[in-house]
């Protein structure tokens, strides 16, 4: 069961985030932006599906990916805070993007060598998924970083408002550390170095400072969450749980 | 996708009787106009306007659309929808890299959607009231996209034509895809058949009507299908639309909302009802139901993004004068 529920963390992650993404598609700031977001969000959701479905299996109880994802409540979600913070902005979505990316590319690298088959062939496609994300989004925090006084002001905003929530992708639940024991998930706090530089080096161009969390923020894992998520889960399972047993 | 009966061939022109016989006689030997060549200004006014259409067309068009990526009844669903709406976003850019070959911006042609003087397709003032629009859109209304949009593969204007071919190969994806959702509903419980009949009961017709006007109603068809524009007059696709979706209604068991739709043995054909002109007109003048919504929709999108795009471009310049400053 341990498996399973730190599987459900990942894949909670990828979905939630992708779903935050998704809300962009027809509202961008440009029509490259219209095309570059739904295509990070369908990178994430893709991976989510493949490990749900892993999970649904190692579970043994019949779910499916859509039974995880669509009934399940706000409190049963374990995503960490950082993905269903709201879009906000344009530099805020980005920021967020670059945060996970650049935890998620080490991540799946060490992934590579899990003793999983079924990790090891998300981790083959996600890690360069992930390579481009933050190549994307990073590009865009440098850009708005140091590219006019507005978009500066608001990328310091979304540094004021996000940072609070990194060190949560850096903690392992129990059940994490369970599947990181057997090696079949990698151990996260390993992946501090790697995202500690790839933050860096962006921030300098884009002329960010990186403040470190006086308190930071976290309890996804527990279920225990902001109010933003309950709103987004009503909306993605509205159709879904007012047909119960439906096939769509 | 667009409409058809929005378009009408700008035919003033100041060129002389010769320059123009020379123009005609290479597009009657169905050469391809490239952007560099010689043409009328009628001709390249006439594309200029139904390029632009088209390509706000695909853009309005994400919104109906896009109202139900967040609540997709499943993560396969949720996926080919998002990534659908992402191909119409797609098509847009292609369209407006083609129209730029004439010589107008896409910034410009961008102000003319927002400030009401370009149309696009008026199906898309048309809200999208429960999952099963997700079916239908595609399969009638990317379906009768295809109808008109087969015959542009062969338009005179090689940017056109070419960008046509990927955008009909993809809409015909969506069709089927389209046609997929709505076969699932009307195999599902009594709930979902329904709204799949609600559905077909509140597109069938605005589908129909993106072919535009009778053809004895049509003013600008005649200059274009000389041009070659358009090859084929909108009641001739109008038709061929009824008589390759009537069989498939059928299939679904659904059924059409036109009681007077029949089977014209003699025209190899089916006849239908009366379509509400007055609904047309009202709809293309821009009282559509959703037409305010969509336009503030885009207006929104745009004046948010104005500071990230300033952005863009200040970052762009500092990037140029610190690399003059280094050489």
């Amino acid at each position: 069961m341990a498996v399973f529920e730190a599987l459900l963390e990942l894949a909670d992650d990828h979905l939630i985030l992708g779903h935050r993404l998704s809300e962009w598609c027809g509202h961008a700031p440009m029509l490259e932006e219209d095309l570059a977001m739904p295509n990070m969000g369908l990178d994430l959701i893709g991976t989510a599906r493949t490990l749900y479905d892993q999970a649904g299996k190692l579970e043994g109880k019949g779910r499916s990916e859509d039974d995880l994802a669509y009934l399940r409540g706000e409190r049963e979600y374990r995503n960490c805070l950082l993905v269903e913070r709201p879009n906000e902005d344009f530099a805020h979505t980005m920021l967020r993007q670059l945060y996970f990316a650049a935890f998620m590319r080490p991540y799946w690298l060490a992934a590579l060598t899990s003793t999983d088959e079924v990790v090891r062939g998300v981790a083959g496609k996600a890690e360069k998924e992930m390579a481009y994300h933050i190549r994307h989004a990073g590009e865009w925090v440098i850009r708005l970083g140091d590219g006019t006084a507005e978009s500066a002001a608001r990328m310091r905003d979304a540094v004021e408002g996000l940072h609070i929530y990194v060190d949560e992708l850096f903690e392992s639940s129990d059940a994490a550390q369970e599947a990181e024991a057997a090696g079949i998930l990698p151990v996260r706090a390993d992946m501090r170095a790697a995202w500690d530089r790839t933050v860096a080096d962006v921030f300098a161009e884009a002329l960010l400072e990186q403040p470190s969390a006086a308190y930071a923020q976290r309890g996804g894992r527990q279920g225990i969450h902001n109010e933003t998520l309950g709103h987004l889960l009503a909306e993605m399972q509205v159709v879904h749980r007012a047909y119960p047993g439906a096939r769509w | 996708m667009y409409s058809q009966g929005l378009i009408g061939a700008d035919n003033r022109t100041e060129e002389t009787p010769e320059f123009l016989a020379r123009f005609q006689k290479r597009i009657d030997a169905e050469e391809k106009i490239e952007p560099k060549d010689e043409m009328p200004e009628g001709y390249r006014r006439t594309l200029v306007r139904q390029i632009g259409q088209h390509a706000h067309s695909e853009i309005v068009g994400m919104l109906p659309e896009g109202n139900w990526i967040t609540r997709a009844p499943s993560l396969r669903r949720k996926a080919a929808l998002l990534a659908k709406v992402q191909d119409e976003g797609g098509h847009g850019l292609y369209l407006y890299s083609a129209a730029e070959t004439l010589g107008v911006s896409r910034e410009e042609m961008t102000e003319e959607l927002l400030s009401g003087k370009a149309k696009y397709s008026s199906i898309f003032n048309y809200p999208t009231l429960s999952w099963a629009d997700m079916g239908t859109i595609g399969w009638l209304v990317d379906g009768a996209a295809i109808m008109n949009q087969i015959p542009l593969c062969r338009c005179s204007f090689g940017p056109y034509a070419r960008a046509m071919i990927r955008v009909c190969k993809e809409e015909s994806f969506h069709q089927r895809q389209g046609y997929e959702i709505v076969m699932t509903l009307a195999q599902g419980t009594p709930e979902q058949k329904a709204m799949a009949q609600d559905s077909l009961n509140r597109w069938w017709w605005p589908s129909l009507m993106m072919f535009g006007p009778h053809d004895a109603d049509s003013q600008h068809s005649d200059q274009s299908m000389a041009w070659k524009i358009k090859r084929f007059t909108n009641d001739e696709l109008r038709q061929k639309f009824i008589d390759a979706t009537v069989p498939q209604a059928e299939y679904l068991g659904l059924t059409i909302p036109d009681p007077d739709l029949k089977w014209n043995e003699d025209k190899g054909g089916y006849d239908h009802g009366p379509i509400d002109w007055d609904e047309f007109w009202r709809v293309v003048k821009g009282h559509g139901p959703m037409a305010k919504d969509r336009i503030k929709a885009r207006k929104k999108a745009w004046d948010d993004g104005a500071w990230v795009r300033e952005a863009a471009l200040a970052h762009a310049e500092k990037r140029r004068a610190r690399k003059i400053a280094a050489e």
